[in-house]
């Protein structure tokens, strides 16, 4: 690689923003799934004037005094909200707005107050500085470890105990507030205690990686883990997956893609804010290509149902000629099916070709026939379609010329138990209302 | 294949004319090949079990939801060239009655189409939303914020709304609902007028007690025609039993397979 | 630079009384641009947010304004590439806006074709686009032309050493916005209201919907430098939902909001341009939540004060009545005067509130103490409870006949809807019922605790 060169720091750099992203995200799933991700982003603006604060009154920088400034703050943020809401009965979204936005301004007032005597920057709160981090170390059993690493790990572990022993509790007031305070789980302060962790966890995630890659971290995680799966064990473990890998190919992309635009001047860029963009990317992959809920997924789910359908249709379309033709096997040719069923020549070719591989239809020089095995299916399928048609005409008076259109939307979905539910409750008849006869089940 | 024998079936000129409609919900069929025509100058009742897509039947008519297939057509014209001529009286519950209007404002909303683009309320308009109050029993009502009108009044105050449109065709969508009986009332009053000044209306409905009394034509919905026709003939024990048997069931469980269908 | 005032490097100052005046006034050229640039872009927010707060998608502004710095950064660095000036504001605002409606359309794509919720998809939208910014705006610091300290003016914004022509974009801008939004008026209320019957109207709702938030991206945009873009959306947010306790009627409402913003925009230029080192965006939005805060207690038609009035007033009243009610039902079965055991009997009463309830009433006038432990209605006060049996009594009858209730069920919802019955109402039922008027009918289900 181009001169790239990887040191113990970008090493640092990396861990610790894992651990501050996995510590966000765990919470984080829940906020998502309670729609609530705004508060996330409500509480990392809001926690400047507590900073602000606390270094007024102590008149230091010393960690504590701003944690719990900050922190304290953070869950006014969620009180305040709740207040407007129910006491003004503004809508949600906008109280919140209301709240952060104002504590926001207070605490840019607030720090413009104190400029004189530090160096509290406002951009340092938005930008963070993880690149300086395993500058500030401390000695943990022998090693020089970075202190943003024991702040955020320790905001993990915390995040972690907190979940697995509320696990139950968090799930049920999440999914259901009323159900779970009727159950004796209070909701409330279940939520306030979910306020109060987030807003601890931002406090010591921000100093090292910033308030908007805070924000990233909180819901993107979620949001991939939500898009990929539907159980939320799963999704507090997919996760963390997502906080680690945005923090490796966020710095990653901060010092190996900067180099690589033409022009030659640019040598590295934020890694915070590549964190933010690298866990951006990896949603769009979830969006694009997730098993179940993925574009690219139901996109091809699609293609290979109308695929299917085609299939089908070419078999009930050669079962019918032959009983046009008496029994007889008869052929025809790929002009002929495309015609008939309005195919494209590709699709066409690759659902014959299918069929030919499975041995259903034959080729030869005429054309198109049945096998042996390609006649069964078609005789169910074609089953399937005149039972339908009995049943709409019978049960739901479908005029007779509809009853074909009606019925062929109906057999393609139609399976086994499905048929033979239908079977019994028309009482298997032996003809259908245009006084076809129905083949007969297969044994 | 049949289907240009079908059309021919369609009188040119009804009021309202669904063709052939199919509309899905995420990929679950909710409505299938709906078909009929709407008679001019009658009250027509739509009926069927909940979930039987009675809302959706009018939406999809309105294009609010998309039509998996299937025309609609108003007076033989296609339904976006005769917008003019449809009233559409939606759901209480689809908007929010803490917005910042009162009981005229709302009436006069029916109007703007009639003032069209960028041209203030002028004060003929605001008089024809008063009429249309005063035919509803809301004039006192006026200059109430509609958060402060009971149920049956703001029900009210959306069937004026769809009066100041003038119109000739009306779609309303549980007018009934959640109204006490004397708004019920007078409501069937307004559309029996409605009726004998020629205008056609069709009334999602659920309550059976009443719809012998209220329309002379009706259809029975579950997610298909079970049928259609004027009330004496349609109204029978057995289409009831077929309408709300529940006998449906293998059709909405092919309904699930193909929404599960990937 | 043309600058209002000289800016010291730190702390607050306090200006003299001639730079006040000077600054009040807007004898400056610059001064007076400024302030009435930010004004009417105070009235252009508090319009558009108006329609925003309706739709309940006051946060998409949020969204809108943190996607604005990547296309700031994006723009910086292509005009820098092609060899101009980095720093041309055209150019930059241009950038900022396609990335805002880039933003939007991210938000509906999210909400629409995954599973993702609407807040969800805004948090994500906004922390990624501006992680994206961040990373352009460190690019930027490797240039040598770099220096992307003009740009983090974005950010905070900068109102007070902006140039006149800076402010002339902004002024001109805010106009065309609120004249919009005045044309479109009638159509934006549909569309906010009832987008169904909109859409039966034939109205292009969606087409209506992306000129609204154009609006918005219009406002975040010409916002940035006033107020940045952190608190730009403050200013749409806050005055509509403080005019909103004002007043039911949205013309109203967004004259009003468009008025607090303007004053807030004006008290934001004015005092920064005062006190040097105040930040102008700061001040503004803490003037905005000032007023949101003074309309939440004093609003006349939702304030709190006005609201928590009318409930005292409520339970008061019904206090009083269900008090007249358990007399009068009591002095029917016989007990004249009445003894406060029997009336505590009648109503699950706490003694305390019993005794409040009765010395109200005799200052009131309604009731006399006979001695200690009993007391008696006046003349006056057996007319009062005659009203409110009457009251009562018709309701319960009304139920009975019309609503086919058991009539072991009326007692209860009587008691509920007989305090909001008015005087028309009443003489409704008297007319259906065709009671006598003012004499109160017997009950119709036997009285609890007067069977004895």
């Amino acid at each position: 690689m181009n001169g790239l060169n990887w040191t113990d720091t970008d090493t640092w750099i990396v861990v610790v923003g894992f651990l501050a992203a996995a510590a966000c995200g765990l919470p984080g799933c829940y906020l998502v799934l309670r729609r609530m991700s705004l508060m996330g982003d409500a509480i990392s603006h809001a926690v400047l004037p507590g900073l602000a604060i606390a270094f007024l009154v102590t008149g230091s920088r010393a960690s504590w005094p701003m944690f719990l400034g900050a922190a304290v703050v953070g869950v006014l943020t969620a009180v305040f909200t709740q207040w407007i809401e129910k006491i003004g009965r503004v809508e949600a979204t906008a109280s919140l707005g209301i709240v952060f936005t104002s504590l926001f301004a207070l605490g840019l007032i607030l720090l413009r107050m104190t400029a004189d005597a530090v160096d509290l920057d406002p951009d340092c709160v938005l930008y963070g500085a993880i690149e300086l981090t395993p500058l500030d170390t401390i000695a943990l059993w022998g090693w020089d470890v970075p202190r943003a690493a024991v702040v955020n790990g320790s905001m993990l572990l915390v995040n972690a105990a907190f979940i697995v022993v509320f696990y139950k509790e968090l799930k049920i007031s999440s999914f259901d507030p009323q159900l779970a305070t009727t159950v004796g789980v209070s909701a409330s302060f279940m939520h306030y205690a979910l306020m109060g962790l987030i807003a601890a966890t931002v406090v010591a995630a921000f100093e090292s990686v910033g308030s908007i890659l805070v924000i990233a971290m909180i819901v993107v995680p979620g949001a991939v883990g939500h898009l990929l799966t539907d159980r939320l064990s799963i999704m507090l473990l997919i996760s963390v997956v997502v906080a680690a890998l945005s923090a490796a190919l966020g710095h990653l992309g901060a010092i190996a893609l900067p180099p690589l635009i033409p022009g030659g001047e640019f040598i590295d860029t934020s890694t915070a804010g590549m964190m933010a963009v690298a866990a951006g990317a990896l949603l769009v992959l979830a969006v694009a290509a997730g098993p179940r809920y993925g574009v690219v997924s139901r996109w091809i789910g699609r293609l290979r149902l109308s695929l299917r359908v085609a299939e089908q249709d070419i078999l009930a379309m050669l079962w019918r000629t032959e009983e046009w033709s008496g029994g007889a096997q008869t052929s025809l040719n790929r002009k002929h099916i495309m015609e008939a069923l309005a195919l494209g020549p590709w699709s066409s070719w690759a659902v014959l070709t299918g069929l030919a591989r499975r041995a259903l239809v034959r080729q030869d020089a005429a054309g198109f026939s049945l096998t042996r095995a390609g006649r069964d299916q078609a005789r169910d399928l074609v089953r399937t379609h005149r039972l339908w048609e009995t049943y709409l005409a019978r049960y739901l008076h479908v005029p007779i010329d509809q009853l074909h259109l009606s019925a062929e939307r109906l057999e393609h979905a139609t399976d086994e138990r499905l048929q033979k539910a239908l079977s019994e409750k028309i009482g298997s008849p032996r003809l259908d209302p245009q006084g076809k006869q129905i083949p007969p089940a297969r044994d | 294949m049949a289907s240009s024998a079908r059309t021919s079936e369609h009188s040119a000129n009804a009021p309202l004319s669904i063709h052939d409609m199919t509309v899905a919900y995420h990929r679950r069929p909710v409505l299938w090949d709906i078909d009929f025509d709407a008679p001019q100058a009658r009250l027509i009742g739509i009926v069927g079990p909940n979930g039987a897509g009675k809302s959706t039947l009018i939406k999809a008519a309105l294009d609010l939801v998309p039509r998996v297939s299937g025309v609609v057509s108003i007076y033989g014209k296609p339904y976006r060239q005769q917008r003019r001529l449809v009233g559409y009286v939606p759901q209480r519950e689809s908007v929010d009655w803490d917005f910042p209007v009162n009981a005229r404002d709302v009436v006069t909303m029916g109007r703007y189409g009639q003032i069209g683009w960028c041209r203030p309320v002028t004060r003929r308009h605001r008089a024809a939303a008063m009429e249309a109050l005063d035919r509803v029993g809301m004039a006192d009502y006026a200059r109430r914020q509609i958060s402060q009108l009971s149920g049956g009044q703001q029900q009210r105050v959306f069937l004026a709304r769809a009066l100041a449109q003038e119109a000739e065709l009306y779609l309303m969508d549980e007018p009934f609902a959640g109204v006490d009986a004397a708004t019920e009332q007078a409501i069937m009053a307004i559309l029996e007028d409605l009726k004998h000044a020629g205008k056609t209306v069709l009334v999602v409905h659920h309550d059976l007690q009443t719809v012998s009394d209220y329309f002379d034509w009706l259809i029975l919905l579950n997610m298909r025609i079970v049928d259609a026709g004027p009330t004496a003939d349609v109204f029978t024990h057995d289409n009831l039993h077929k309408t709300y048997g529940g006998k449906l069931t293998l059709l909405s469980e092919a309904a699930d397979l193909i929404a599960k269908q990937r | 630079m043309m600058t209002i005032l000289a800016i010291a490097d730190h702390g607050l100052q306090w200006p003299d009384a001639e730079q006040f005046l000077r600054v009040l006034l807007m004898r400056d050229y610059n001064t007076r641009v400024v302030v009435l640039g930010v004004s009417v872009l105070g009235l252009a927010a508090g319009v558009v947010g108006t329609f925003m707060l309706l739709r309940r998608q006051a946060l998409l502004s949020d969204a809108v304004s943190h996607a604005t710095l990547p296309g700031i950064g994006l723009a910086f660095m292509l005009m820098a590439a092609w060899g101009g000036d980095g720093r041309t504001l055209g150019g930059l605002l241009l950038g900022a806006a396609l990335f805002g409606v880039l933003a939007i359309f991210c938000v509906i794509g999210l909400t629409r074709y995954t599973r993702l919720k609407d807040d969800t998809a805004l948090a994500i939208v906004l922390s990624v686009l501006f992680g994206l910014g961040i990373a352009f705006l460190g690019l930027i610091q490797n240039m040598q032309e770099g220096n992307a300290a003009g740009l983090s003016q974005f950010i905070y914004g900068k109102a007070a050493s902006m140039l006149a022509v800076e402010a002339n974009t902004i002024f001109v801008s805010a106009c065309v916005i609120a004249l919009v939004c005045t044309l479109l008026f009638k159509e934006f209320t549909l569309v906010c209201f009832d987008q169904g019957f909109a859409a039966t109207q034939g109205w292009p709702v969606g087409w209506l919907d992306l000129v609204l938030m154009v609006m918005v991206v219009g406002v975040t945009v010409v916002g940035l430098q006033a107020v940045g873009l952190i608190l730009v959306v403050a200013m749409l947010i806050i005055p509509p939902a403080a005019a909103r306790f004002w007043t039911d009627h949205l013309s109203r409402m967004a004259l009003i909001a468009g008025g607090l913003g303007a004053v807030s925009g004006y008290l934001g230029a004015t005092l920064s341009g005062l006190m040097t080192n105040l930040p102008t965006g700061p001040v503004i939005v803490l003037t905005a939540t000032f007023m949101f805060g003074v309309s939440l207690l004093l609003g006349w038609r939702r304030g709190v004060i006005r609201r928590v009035a009318a409930h005292v007033r409520l339970v008061r009243r019904v206090g009083m009545q269900h008090l007249l009610r358990a007399m009068y039902e009591l002095r029917e079965s016989g007990d004249d005067p009445i003894r406060i055991g029997r009336l505590m009997m009648k109503r699950s009463w706490s003694i305390r509130r019993l005794k409040r309830l009765l010395k109200r009433a005799q200052r009131c006038g309604h009731v006399q103490a006979v001695s200690d432990q009993s007391v008696r209605l006046t003349e006056q006060g057996l007319a009062a409870a005659a009203t409110v049996v009457r009251n009562h009594r018709l309701w319960e009858i009304y139920l009975i006949t019309h609503a086919d209730i058991a009539p072991s069920h009326v007692d209860r919802d009587a008691d509920a809807i007989e305090h909001v019955l008015g005087a028309e109402l009443v003489e409704r039922l008297e007319r259906t019922l065709a009671v006598e008027p003012s004499r109160a009918p017997p009950s119709p289900h036997p009285l609890a605790g007067a069977a004895s």
